[in-house]
């Protein structure tokens, strides 16, 4: 199951997100909120890590399968 | 570019043939007959469409993904993918287990992690949000096995897609078919129905936003009154050939089994099109719902919950003919009444069918209704 852990931020930001979070955002939490927006910005890393999945033999394998099924 | 896999990696199980000598010699206690739902699953998960899943979910896997939506790696995920055992079979982890069809041939080999049990009660809550007998997928839940076995599949026979198999990409196939086509964009349109006209302007509606649309019709065991799987591919062929720009639309079909889970199994269907190279998904009023067991637009709402998912949802209301309006319309740009709008119910257009009738040309392509009159029984009974 999920565990949990701190981290530190300013309590100026802390106040300022509490304030942002009582508009009905439908955050419960600044926890909530921030959780949300990390994993926002940590799926925009990862995107640009990714490698292509397959080799240049894989490659030329499936063209020639695409091609014979006439998808290319 | 696509979109990049989900969890970061496209798996792939090595395949092999039904006579590997690394599949024979295995007991009976080290067997496991699975349906055909359950090696459908296997192939999918063999060949990247469930990834970033090497196997059947771990006990931490399950919980995780009931409670918070997410697998123990905090990668989005809504609906257990589990491998159910009869309640008196024991397996051990690390132990080797050849999973078998009912004609007992080969389907893959699987490393035991270990064997956990499942409140049933609690899947069909958690999952469907509801106990009721009368949905098909908490039914089949409240029916099912209580114990599950998990573990990372070795090896995988190569699946047999008969009469589809020259409509069935794999997500390699189609990242190299997106990116050979130039399209940067994608949008999936998921679907286990026949193509009406309003279907076809949601896809066309979309198709306007991005490069290629990608069309991925379900096929597999579905509730009575859905249309079969030769249906709805023959509806399609015709659809594409007569309407749609080919150098920007993409058929192939998805061999898998609809849970009917509404909102959850709508993030499922865009996890699953992402791995397919999609960076956009449709997504339609009451989309993989089943009766009124969901608001008309929960499996939009859902998909605030994950900012990480990493594949853009487009939301649209219902589009249908309006008589007053006389044209395609929709929810959003009609103001008429619901007695304006042209639409059938399933029960209607079953019936219109099977006394050899077509619907008006402004429900559904006269092409794609002569297509399914070629059919002698085109519903699931």
């Amino acid at each position: 199951m999920t565990k949990y852990t701190s981290v530190s931020i300013p309590l100026t930001l802390h106040k300022r997100l509490e304030t942002i979070i009582s508009k009905k955002t439908g955050f419960k939490s600044v926890s909530d909120y921030v959780t949300y927006v990390l994993r926002e910005v940590v799926a925009m890393h990862e995107l640009k890590e990714v490698p292509e999945p397959f080799t240049s033999t894989d490659l030329e394998e499936i063209k020639k399968r695409l091609q014979a099924l006439g998808y290319l | 570019m696509a979109s990049a896999p989900h969890g970061g990696r496209l798996v792939q199980v090595p395949q092999t043939t039904p006579d590997s000598p690394a599949l024979a010699g295995f007991g009976e206690s080290q067997r496991l007959m699975v349906t055909k739902e359950t090696a459908t699953t296997v192939a999918n998960i063999a060949n990247g469409v469930f990834s970033p899943l090497e196997g059947f979910m771990s006990e931490g896997d399950y919980l995780n993904v009931l409670e918070h939506m997410r697998l123990e790696s905090d990668v989005p995920w809504t609906i257990p993918v589990l491998l159910p055992v009869p309640e008196d079979r024991t397996f051990s982890g690390g132990e080797e287990i050849l999973l078998v069809d009912e004609g007992s041939r080969p389907v893959a080999l699987m490393h035991c992690e270990g064997s956990f049990g499942i409140s049933r009660q609690e899947y069909a809550n958690k999952v469907f949000g509801t106990e009721d007998r009368a949905h098909p997928g908490a039914a089949r839940a409240l029916d099912g096995s209580s114990r599950a076995v998990c573990g990372r599949l070795k090896t995988v026979v190569r699946p047999d897609y008969g009469e589809y198999a020259d409509h069935t990409l794999t997500p390699q196939e189609t990242r190299v078919l997106f990116s050979e086509k130039g399209w940067d964009t994608v949008v999936a349109f998921q679907t286990r129905n026949a193509p009406h006209i309003n279907h076809e302007y949601l896809q066309k509606s979309a198709l306007a936003l991005v490069d290629g649309l990608f069309i991925n019709p379900v096929l597999g065991k579905k509730k009575a009154g859905d249309f079969k799987d030769q249906v709805i591919l023959a509806g399609y062929k015709e659809i594409l050939a007569n309407y749609y720009p080919r150098a920007s639309v993409v058929l192939s079909v998805l061999h898998y089994e609809m849970q009917y889970a509404g909102p959850k199994e709508a993030v499922m269907h865009a996890i699953m099109r992402k791995n397919f190279g999609c960076t956009h998904i449709i997504i339609g009023r009451d989309h993989a719902g089943v009766g009124s067991f969901y608001g008309p637009y929960a499996a939009q709402e859902i998909f605030k919950e994950f900012p990480d998912l990493g594949i853009s949802p487009l939301f649209f209301r219902e589009f249908y003919y309006c008589r007053r309006c006389a044209g395609i319309a929709s929810e959003k740009t009609c103001p008429h009444k619901e007695e304006d709008r042209l639409n059938f119910s399933g029960t209607k257009l079953r019936k219109m069918f099977s006394e050899g009738e077509t619907p008006p040309k402004e429900f559904m392509r006269p092409e794609v209704a002569q297509a399914i009159l070629r059919f002698k029984q085109p519903f699931v009974e």
